[in-house]
């Protein structure tokens, strides 16, 4: 099966949460679809919502939360369908 | 002549040399946060050197022009694409009628500049189309763009045409680690000794909430002022001073934490001690530092500020003789 690697729109911080007391968009192993939130980028006190751009299956995350990411940095591997 | 905003980008905004003479009342210079890349842009497209082009900030927007027109982009390493196809930076290029100009990744810089032929032709505000988006003054209704904005565009003069170009080697290129030349005063002998050293020591990482009002920077050991009885009218924080005013690319350190560089759309004054001055030729630079950049301060002398800046200027004016 291929293999699709979600890059990071923009630098800043990456959150796999949507606040800190609640339960990661997504975990390894989850599905997603194509579209579904996996991440938030914090940047210039903004923060914008990362998207699946393929469907499958997460296969693992490359950048913990509130890791500092760099435009076009691979976020997580999804197995596609 | 119009350009549609299909989708705004991150922060993305109209904005020319800015609005210089208004800060003592409280109104910042604004204006492109690199100047270098604004007048290049201009140049390239056979403007007027106030004419307002488009900042873009960490993502690229998507423009649908409503009519041909004459275009370059400057700036960040972020490459534009017409309808998908790759265009060159630093080179005028033509779009048609019904094009998409769009952006890649921003690789390195932080802020590419759209200049079109006849300029962004919004009002003038105080002497200036640039926007200053925290007073909601100028620019494009004075805020970043918006889905759906519809960007009037001036006359263009008969020189514009695509292909102009500068000598490769005179565009300059943004390295992810850099030293800024600091002036330092007119509050840095309140730092303790040790602190006076570690400032410019450190390394420090650029913040994610650095914009244009300020650059932030962090992972620096924290300063500490010298202990003193503050004076009246002053904070009860050691970096505290009575509210004074700030000048453009000065340094203040609230809490002695983070480091903040006022940059064009900062606040003209307030109560926090500035321990040093970037000097003008660097100013450019710091617009062009993405978040989690790094960067060491240098400390130079007034004639070593002044020797940047003539630097500055005569690298410019190669670059604008090299225009073919």
């Amino acid at each position: 099966m291929a293999q699709h690697r979600v890059l990071s729109p923009l630098p800043g911080i990456f959150y796999r949460r949507s606040a800190p007391e609640k339960p990661p968009y997504k975990e390894d192993g989850d599905r997603v679809a194509q579209g579904d939130v996996i991440g938030l980028i914090e940047v210039m006190k903004q923060f914008t919502e990362v998207h699946a751009d393929a469907s499958g299956r997460i296969v693992h995350f490359l950048v913990d939360n509130e890791g500092a990411v760099e435009p076009e940095q691979p976020l997580a591997i999804i197995e596609t369908d | 002549m119009a350009i549609e905003v299909i989708k705004p980008g991150l922060a993305t905004s109209v904005q020319d040399a800015g609005r210089p003479g208004y800060y003592h009342l409280g109104i910042p210079l604004s204006g492109a946060l690199d100047q270098y890349a604004l007048h290049a842009a201009n140049l390239l497209v056979g403007n007027e050197e106030g004419a307002a082009v488009l900042e873009a900030t960490l993502l690229g927007p998507e423009l649908l022009f409503r009519a041909p027109a004459i275009v370059a982009v400057t700036g960040a390493e972020a490459t534009p694409k017409v309808n998908g196809e790759t265009r060159p930076r630093n080179e005028s290029f033509a779009v048609r009628a019904g094009d998409r100009l769009t952006f890649d990744y921003m690789k390195a810089g932080a802020r590419s500049y759209v200049a079109v032929a006849g300029g962004i032709d919004v009002p003038p505000i105080l002497g200036s189309r640039s926007t200053y988006a925290l007073g909601a003054l100028g620019g494009f209704v004075g805020r970043k763009l918006a889905a759906g904005d519809v960007l009037p565009v001036g006359s263009a003069a008969a020189s514009a045409r695509p292909g102009r170009a500068f000598a490769a080697d005179l565009v300059p290129t943004y390295p992810k680690s850099l030293e800024l030349r600091v002036l330092p005063g007119l509050y840095f002998h309140r730092l303790t000794e040790e602190s006076a050293k570690t400032f410019f020591e450190d390394t420090w990482t650029v913040a994610p909430e650095a914009d244009r009002i300020g650059y932030r920077y962090r992972k620096g050991r924290t300063l500490k002022f010298r202990e003193r009885k503050q004076p009246f009218g002053a904070g009860s924080d050691p970096s505290n001073i009575v509210d004074a005013g700030y000048p453009y690319g000065s340094i203040q350190v609230p809490g002695g934490l983070e480091p903040i560089i006022l940059h064009r759309d900062a606040v003209s004054g307030g109560g926090y001690a500035m321990i040093g001055t970037v000097v003008s030729a660097d100013m450019d630079r710091i617009a062009q530092m993405q978040p989690n950049n790094l960067a060491r301060f240098v400390a130079v002398d007034m004639d070593g500020a002044l020797k940047a800046r003539a630097d500055y200027r005569s690298r410019f004016a190669r670059m604008v003789a090299s225009l073919r």
